[in-house]
């Protein structure tokens, strides 16, 4: 989807602005909003790509205008919402109504540590062959699906190169919609900043993307 | 307060255990942090050995100093030099690799850094006080899918002979995002 949160090469947000010392988090609701959003993204529920999926799809002026934080709270009302975990009325009402549906996982204080520890590994075996080689010359597609796609605007329908071969993953644009793991080779794809951005690139720099082989053809 | 809200809607119905969530707080306030990234760092100027194995197989080098899990299954390290300084964003969201870094700072995640870090690097270096030298290339990592990167900055001069405790103190987080360089001997003398 070409949401607000597909920022790369726009120009209008002012300077970064780091904070001296920094606390992992500036408010007690920050910590709950991170800590029910970890718990519940372990229950099974849903998959990664799908809470990804469910934060892009916030209103473009609401996510520009939300802390990180706020950005996770509302994408996961909207997946319990969306899963009847949880209803819109129960929501605005500030508590509980209907009788809990079953759900795979409660995470439980003993299994914290063993769950954080595991992650989701994304790596699959495959029997299919990479399609590219390191060194090879290739272009990111011009796809623009309105569904969730981990190819920035930014490098759609530019030559970089194959720099490094990651593997199998889980495939993001099907994962995130119902659409199974179909892994697909991984691959980091290397651009000069002078061909992503013209004459006002930096000609001194590289960048480079994850990128999927289905975003790819050679060049 | 609708997180509190929610929160509480979700522990009556059995959904979250508030024990989890009191300790998945205190594991990313306490435990985990750019510390553990520190640590890494420092064992690989003071450890050749070790350094050649974290550049070939980050995961399991990053793995023997007991940092595993979410956000970091997929750990690749990139090795500052004098001719290139690599540099990590996530453009389309958040990502960064937690059992190293701890949760990422607000900027991070910010629109500044998100929109400019693949465009004018060396802008985004200059709001981080930070000017690289002439004839030194960039290196922009845009981590778009599960990769998850740690730079390995250049050991600053002036530390021959100190212990791999004493460099991780000249080891902070901008250092191993790529927004940063390590601290100088000067900078910590007590």
């Amino acid at each position: 989807m070409n949401g607000p949160h597909d920022m790369g090469g726009m120009q209008c947000f002012g300077p970064v602005e780091p904070e001296a010392n920094e606390p992992p988090f500036h408010a007690e609701w920050e910590k709950r909003a991170f800590a029910i959003t970890v718990a519940m993204g372990a229950s099974g529920e849903w998959n990664l790509d799908e809470s990804r999926s469910a934060r892009e799809s916030m209103p473009p002026a609401r996510y520009l205008g939300s802390s990180y934080y706020k950005i996770w709270f509302e994408g996961l009302e909207r997946l319990l919402s969306e899963r009847g975990l949880v209803s819109r009325e129960e929501i605005a009402q500030a508590r509980a109504i209907g009788a809990p549906k079953p759900i795979k996982r409660t995470l439980a204080a003993a299994d914290v540590a063993k769950t954080l520890g595991r992650g989701g590994p994304t790596r699959r075996e495959t029997a299919k062959p990479a399609r590219f080689k390191v060194g090879d010359r290739v272009r990111t597609k011009n796809i623009n699906p309105p569904t969730h796609t981990r190819l920035p605007r930014y490098v759609r329908g530019h030559v970089g190169t194959v720099e490094r071969i990651y593997g199998a993953h889980v495939f993001p644009d099907a994962h995130a919609h119902g659409g199974g793991e179909d892994p697909q080779w991984l691959y980091a794809v290397a651009f000069s900043g002078s061909d992503l951005w013209g004459p006002d690139g930096d000609p001194t720099m590289r960048v480079s993307v994850d990128a999927f082989e289905p975003y790819l053809e050679p060049a | 307060m609708r997180v509190r809200a929610l929160e509480s809607i979700l522990t009556e119905k059995g959904y979250v255990d508030p024990k989890a969530l009191d300790l998945l707080i205190e594991t990313y306030e306490v435990k985990v942090g750019p510390h553990n990234g520190a640590r890494v760092v420092a064992k690989a100027w003071t450890d050749p050995e070790y350094r050649e194995w974290l550049l070939a197989e980050g995961g399991a080098a990053i793995a023997s100093l007991g940092y595993i899990g979410r956000q970091g299954e997929n750990m690749v390290v990139l090795e500052n030099t004098p001719k290139v300084h690599n540099m990590v964003v996530c453009t389309l969201c958040s990502c960064y690799p937690w059992p190293v870094l701890g949760l990422p700072p607000v900027w991070y995640k910010s629109a500044p850094y998100r929109s400019q870090a693949v465009s004018n690097p060396r802008k985004v270096l200059a709001d981080f006080q930070v000017t690289l030298p002439e004839g030194m290339d960039i290196r922009v990592w845009d981590s778009t899918a599960e990769i998850r990167y740690l730079v390995l900055p250049m050991r600053p001069e002036g530390t021959e002979g100190w212990s791999a405790e004493q460099l991780a103190r000249l080891v902070t987080r901008d250092s191993m995002i790529g927004t940063g360089l390590p601290l100088r001997p000067q900078d910590v003398a007590s």
